[in-house]
C-alpha cells in the first residue's frame, strides 16, 4: 500500500475503540494475563459497534493488540460469526443440520428467502433489511427449527411462523 | 421431560430440577434453593479432599469422552508455583445436543459454583467459561449471575470471606464446532484460531497459556454442587445398570418424536422406555428407524440395538454406540437415511479446521459421494470407497473430527445398506426427498 493511499484510508476511517468501547476493551484486557486473548472479544465490539469487521478495524484491533493485520485477519476468517462484509439490518440463521433436517428446517429457509425477498442464501435483500444463511447446528435441536435474527435467538419456527416474525420486523 | 412442560414421574431431576423456575436464576433466588453451600464447605476443604469426594462419587465427564472427574482434577498438582487454570466448555455444539444450553439459561448459579469448586480443587484462581457464540441468552443470563456473585463477594479476591481468590470470566466464541474439542477451545481463547494441538503435552501439564488446565463440561460441573452438599455415597447411589455408570444424566432428545426435549434419568435406564414411555414413542403413525444415541459423532443404532441399550457409558458401547454428549437424535420411517449421513458428513466438512490432511481431504470427499449417492448418481464402488475413506479418516488426525464424520457413514453402511443400494440400482432417491439427477 503506498503512503498515499494509507493516509486516505486513515482520513475516512474513524477508530471504533474510543470511548466506552475502548474502556470496554481495557477493562476484558484485564481478564487475561496475553493481550492476544482479548482477540474474539475485541472483534465482537467492533462487530457490535460496526455491523461488520473491515479491513480497517481488523488493522486498528492488531494496533490495540500488538498483532499485525495479517494475524487478526487469519482469525476473523476461522470463525464463521464475523461478517467480513456489510450485511442486511436483519441477519437471519437458520439451522439445517440433520435433526432439524428431519423436522422441515427447508422449508423454513424457503419461507424466510420468500418472505424476506432475499431469494438466496447469503444474498442480501433489495431494500437492504435481510440476509438469510443456513448455519450448522444450532444447539436448540429438541425446538426445531431454531432461527437466530441478530442476537434474538427463536424456537420452533415453522414456515407459517415466518411470516408473523418478519411482519414484526418490517 | 424438563421445560416447557412438567418432568416425567420415572425422571430424577437432580440437576435439571429448576428448568423453567425464573427464581432460580438470580442469586437470591439460587440461595433460598440452598446455592453456595456446596462452595462455602469446599473453600474450607483441602483440595485433595475436593478431589477425592468427586472421585468416590464415580463422576466421570458429561461433554462426550466420559473420563473420570475426580481423576482429571488430580493430574493437577497444587502448589507447584504455576498460575492453574480451570476452563469450562460450554461451546455445546455437537448436533443433538442441548442440555448445557438449559443449564445456563435457567440454572446459571449452580455453574458458577460447580466451576468455583472446580478451580479450588486444582489449585486455579481463574476459571474461564467458554460460551459458543451463538448462544446469546445463555450468554446474557451467565453475564448477569457473573455480576452478581461478583458483587455479593462470592468471586472476587476475597471469595465469601476466605481470603481465597476465585475469579470467573466468560469468553464468548464466534462460531466454530472444533471449538468444542479441548485444546482447540485453549487455542482459541488465546486469541488464535481454533486449531485442535497435539497430545502431549496434556492440558494438564499445558494448558491454557501454556500452563496446567483442566477442562470440563458445564453438565459436568453442574453435578459438582450437588455431590459436595449431599455426598459420594449419595451420588453413586445413583446407578442402574453398570456401578462404572453414577450418577443422573440429562439427554437431549430430539428428531422425529412425540416429545422432543430434555429428560434427566438415572445412568442405566432401559433406553425402550425412554423413547417409547417418557418421550411418547414416534410422532403419529410413524415407527421409528435409527437412533443417534449420543450427538451426532457417535454410530448409529438399529431399533433393535436401541432397545436393548441400558443408558450409560458401557450400556451404549454393548448395542453398537457410545453415551457421547446424550443428544439423541432419533429418525422414523419417513426419513431418508442416506440423506440425513450425507447432511452429517456435510456439517463435518464445513467445521474442519482443515490442518490434517485425512480430515480437510476426507470430510469434503465423502460428502460428495455421498450427496451423489442421494441425488441417484452412485455407483456400487462407492460404498467401498466410503468405507475405505473412512478408515484412513479414523485414527489418523490430530483430534476426532474427522473419526466422528467415519462413524455414522461406516455405522449407517453397516445398518441401512439397502438404502444405499435402492438409491444406487434405482438411481434416485426411494423416499422422494430428492429429485433423480
Amino acid at each position: 500500500m503506498s503512503d498515499a493511499n494509507r493516509e486516505s484510508t486513515t482520513a475516512e476511517y474513524s477508530p471504533v475503540l474510543a470511548g466506552p468501547a475502548r474502556r470496554e476493551l481495557d477493562d476484558i484486557l484485564t481478564r487475561y494475563p496475553t493481550k492476544m486473548a482479548a482477540l474474539l472479544p475485541a472483534l465482537w465490539i467492533v462487530q457490535r459497534e460496526r455491523g461488520w469487521v473491515s479491513t480497517d478495524s481488523m488493522a486498528e484491533v492488531a494496533l490495540a493488540l500488538d498483532l499485525t493485520p495479517a494475524y487478526v485477519k487469519g482469525v476473523v476468517t476461522f470463525y464463521t460469526m464475523y461478517h467480513q462484509h456489510p450485511v442486511g439490518r436483519y441477519f437471519v440463521q437458520v439451522c439445517t443440520t440433520s435433526p432439524c433436517g428431519a423436522c422441515g428446517a427447508e422449508d423454513v429457509v424457503e419461507a424466510l428467502l420468500e418472505g424476506t425477498g432475499c431469494g438466496e442464501l447469503g444474498v442480501t435483500s433489495p431494500d437492504g433489511k435481510f440476509t438469510v444463511i443456513e448455519a450448522e447446528c444450532l444447539g436448540a435441536c429438541g425446538f426445531a427449527t431454531p432461527v437466530m435474527i441478530n442476537d434474538e435467538f427463536i424456537e420452533s419456527v415453522t414456515p407459517p411462523r415466518v411470516s408473523e416474525l418478519l411482519a414484526q420486523l418490517r | 421431560m424438563g421445560y416447557p412442560f412438567q418432568p416425567h414421574l420415572r425422571e430424577t431431576t437432580l440437576l435439571s430440577r429448576y428448568f423453567g423456575d425464573a427464581g432460580a436464576r438470580t442469586l437470591a433466588g439460587w440461595k433460598e434453593r440452598g446455592g453456595y453451600r456446596a462452595l462455602e464447605q469446599a473453600l474450607g476443604m483441602s483440595p485433595a479432599d475436593i478431589v477425592n469426594v468427586v472421585k468416590e462419587s464415580g463422576l466421570r465427564g458429561r461433554g462426550g469422552a466420559g473420563f473420570p472427574t475426580g481423576m482429571k482434577w488430580s493430574f493437577m498438582k497444587p502448589g507447584d508455583g504455576k498460575p492453574h487454570y480451570m476452563l469450562c466448555n460450554a461451546d455445546e455444539s455437537e448436533p443433538g445436543t442441548f442440555k448445557d444450553r438449559e443449564i445456563m439459561r435457567w440454572t446459571p448459579h449452580a455453574l458458577i459454583e460447580g466451576c468455583a469448586i472446580g478451580a479450588h480443587a486444582i489449585g486455579a484462581e481463574v476459571s474461564y467459561i467458554y460460551i459458543r457464540g451463538e448462544f446469546t441468552e445463555p450468554l446474557r443470563i451467565m453475564d448477569a449471575a457473573v455480576r452478581e456473585a461478583y458483587a455479593a463477594g462470592i468471586l472476587g479476591k476475597n471469595a465469601m470471606g476466605t481470603g481465597k481468590r476465585v475469579d470467573l470470566h466468560l469468553h464468548r466464541g464466534a462460531g466454530a464446532y472444533i471449538c468444542g474439542e479441548e485444546t482447540a477451545m485453549m487455542n482459541s481463547l488465546e486469541g488464535r484460531r481454533g486449531n485442535p494441538r497435539i497430545k502431549p503435552p496434556f492440558p494438564a501439564v499445558a494448558g491454557l497459556f501454556g500452563l496446567p488446565t483442566t477442562i470440563n463440561n458445564v453438565e459436568t460441573l453442574g453435578a459438582v454442587p450437588l455431590i459436595l452438599n449431599e455426598g459420594a455415597a449419595w451420588y453413586k447411589a445413583f446407578s442402574l445398570s453398570s456401578p462404572k455408570s453414577t450418577g443422573t444424566k440429562l439427554f437431549s432428545v430430539c428428531g422425529n418424536i412425540a416429545r422432543p426435549g430434555n429428560y434427566e434419568v438415572v445412568l442405566g435406564f432401559p433406553f425402550k422406555e425412554f423413547l417409547y414411555e417418557l418421550c411418547g414413542g414416534p410422532p403419529p403413525g410413524r415407527r421409528f428407524k435409527a437412533v443417534i444415541p449420543g450427538g451426532s459423532s457417535v454410530p448409529i443404532q438399529t431399533m433393535d440395538e436401541a432397545e436393548a441399550t441400558a443408558m450409560d457409558y458401557e450400556g451404549f458401547v454393548a448395542q453398537g454406540s457410545m453415551l457421547g454428549s446424550g443428544g439423541v437424535i432419533v429418525y422414523d420411517d419417513s426419513q431418508c437415511m442416506v440423506k440425513h449421513i450425507a447432511r452429517l458428513a456435510r456439517f463435518y466438512a464445513h467445521e474442519s479446521c482443515a490442518q490434517c490432511t485425512q480430515c480437510r481431504e476426507g470430510t469434503a470427499w465423502v460428502t460428495k459421494i455421498l450427496e451423489r449417492i442421494e441425488q441417484g448418481g452412485g455407483t456400487t464402488s462407492d460404498l467401498d470407497t466410503l468405507l475405505e475413506l473412512s478408515e484412513q479418516m479414523t485414527g489418523k488426525t490430530i483430534c476426532v473430527l474427522s473419526d466422528s464424520c467415519a462413524a455414522p457413514i461406516v455405522s449407517g453402511i453397516q445398518k441401512f445398506r439397502h438404502e444405499f443400494e435402492a438409491h444406487i440400482n434405482g438411481k434416485r432417491c426411494p423416499m422422494g426427498t430428492t429429485a433423480a439427477a
